[in-house]
């Protein structure tokens, strides 16, 4: 029997159905690629870590969360050609995980928890990612903790309307 | 033990996905030196993200096309007749410059000196990016079909951007920025031509590394390709020196990139280069002294006099010559120019003698020719 911090109620496992499954990612990975070229300050946000978190949290599942992670983070990593691929699949499947077993514990349908959840993601993605890179694969990787604050911040503050949004296509099981 | 892996079920399952990616991490950078080949899934992910990427920026441009080429004309008069000077002092500027360039192509010619020359470019349009701070490259709309192959430079009109980067597809291909951490461009510097690299560091910025600390770099210097990378042809405009600090045995340059590398729309890919020796008219026969010569205002040979009504009048490329009421008689230095009814109104009232630039010397010359002032457009006139 889990711990947990919310009523029995409170826990409840969302399922999206497969076209939702398929495309917000892909149209993650797609804003993510193509609207820093028209707007650059957008490069700060990370949506497919976004989407990552967002599905674990709803799903509860760890293995649906992690699979998720890992398919979203190997897409990313295709998409960066001087990167070997795996370096965000690495980071994202432990955000999955992270996120889904999180989810199964705490409430975090409303805002403030999702918005302190989402910030305590985006440092586990960086330090992963920034282990994986420099450890693994030999990257120079600059890290500044204010830079990954602020960047944890906004990714937050973003998180809060996106999934609000991301909400609707919640079906219950 | 099923018990085991049952009971940490998830655990089981993130630790097998871990090392699967870790493995696959493993054998591709033991295998990036040796093998150039595209992952099959980086060419799914690209087929998959770039066909909408290229709809969007088809349909913004052609919107943008229509709105400043047939609404949006405020101010286009101004701007012609701004671009219109332009192009005279252009012009001008071009003519003197032509000099130089033509000593310069001499001297290497000498030497046997062979310059890299940009032959063919091609227009491509960006239409995405990595997406990812972490590494700085972006996507075009032409590829192998097209005739872009790995390690072509791409530069925009403000200056170098970048090279394409391995794994180009048929209609798409990767372009590895100037500031991602990964590329490398030798460089030197206009003024004092030192030679370094330019890296891009993992926050984005453009610094020229390997200068030693007993060079003398200023803030404002231009920082040009070298040419030694194979990659870029020589004399590409990187960037302008920004900021310079000596910290160890190398000094810390910091370069602002000519081109904006965060707002790109359209660049040119660099297919195809020549090398080859400058074209110069041969100077076989000239010697030094004619060469100053025709550089140098000169009087005039006298042109030969002669009683026979019959002999054929001397050169004049279009321009009459009459002597003028006033002059004394021949031999004289005030001839008077009438341009001829076939000759350009446009022609200066240049003065009656005109050095000839060295590129038009012919190469049995061995003296120069009588000058003769040429109907040349008013810009292109040789300044005195």
């Amino acid at each position: 029997m889990p711990i947990t911090y919310t009523s029995h109620e409170q826990v409840e496992v969302y399922r999206f159905s497969p076209p939702v499954a398929i495309l917000i990612p892909l149209l993650a990975v797609f804003l993510q690629a193509f609207v820093p070229l028209r707007f650059h300050f957008f490069s700060i946000f990370d949506l497919p870590l976004l989407v990552v978190i967002f599905f674990g949290v709803a799903r509860r599942n760890p293995v649906s969360g992690m699979l998720t992670g890992a398919a979203i983070g190997i897409l990313q990593d295709a998409l960066t050609p001087s990167v070997p691929i795996g370096v965000f699949g690495i980071a994202n499947t432990v955000v999955g995980y992270g996120a889904s077993s999180l989810g199964v514990r705490i409430d975090v349908d409303n805002m403030a928890s999702r918005f302190l959840v989402t910030i305590f993601f985006c440092v586990v993605h960086e330090i992963v990612y920034f282990t994986v890179a420099s450890g693994l694969v030999g990257i120079t990787v600059h890290w500044s903790w204010p830079h990954e604050l602020i960047s944890a911040l906004a990714n937050a503050a973003l998180a809060v309307g996106m999934f609000a949004i991301l909400d609707r296509f919640k079906q219950r099981t | 033990m099923e018990n085991l892996i049952s009971r940490y079920r998830n655990l089981t399952i993130l630790a097998i996905l871990l090392f699967a990616q870790v493995l696959g991490l493993a054998v591709q950078v033991k295998r990036s030196s040796e093998n150039t080949t595209t992952r099959l899934i980086r060419i799914w992910a690209v087929d998959a993200v770039t066909p909408f990427e290229k709809v969007i920026v088809w349909v913004q441009r052609s919107t943008r096309n229509l709105w400043q080429g047939y609404f949006y004309l405020r101010g286009v008069r101004q701007e012609n007749r701004n671009l219109k000077q332009e192009i005279e002092q252009l012009k001008i500027e071009r003519v003197s410059l032509s000099e130089d360039a033509q000593q310069a192509h001499r001297l290497q010619a000498l030497l046997g000196f062979k310059e890299q020359y940009i032959a063919k470019t091609l227009a491509a349009q960006v239409i995405g990016s990595s997406g990812s701070e972490r590494s700085r490259s972006i996507y075009i709309d032409k590829g192998s079909r097209d005739g872009v192959r790995p390690d072509q430079a791409v530069i925009t009109a403000d200056g170098v951007i970048g090279k394409v980067f391995r794994g180009v597809q048929d209609h798409v291909a990767s372009v590895l920025l100037i500031n991602d951490q990964t590329s490398g461009v030798g460089a030197l510097l206009e003024k004092s031509r030192v030679h370094g690299v330019v890296r891009g560091t993992p926050t984005g910025e453009v610094v020229l590394e390997k200068v030693m600390t007993d060079e003398t770099v200023e803030p404002g210097e231009k920082v040009l390709t070298s040419g030694g990378d194979r990659v870029f042809p020589k004399g590409l405009t990187i960037g302008t020196v920004t900021k310079v600090s000596s910290p160890e045995l190398f000094l810390n340059i910091h370069i602002r990139p000519a081109a904006n590398l965060n707002r790109l729309e359209e660049v040119l890919v660099i297919t195809e280069e020549e090398r080859r020796e400058p074209a110069v008219a041969s100077t076989e026969h000239l010697r030094a002294a004619d060469i100053l010569a025709q550089r140098l205002p000169s009087v005039p040979d006298q042109p030969a006099e002669t009683n026979d009504p019959n002999a054929p009048p001397p050169p004049t490329n279009g321009l009459k010559i009459t002597p003028s009421p006033n002059a004394p008689p021949p031999p004289t230095n005030g001839l008077k120019i009438t341009p001829s009814p076939n000759a350009s109104t446009s022609a200066p009232a240049a003065a009656p003698v005109v050095a000839k630039p060295a590129a038009e010397t012919k190469p049995a010359a061995s003296k120069p020719e009588p000058e003769v002032a040429k109907p040349q457009p008013a810009p292109e006139s040789t300044p005195q």
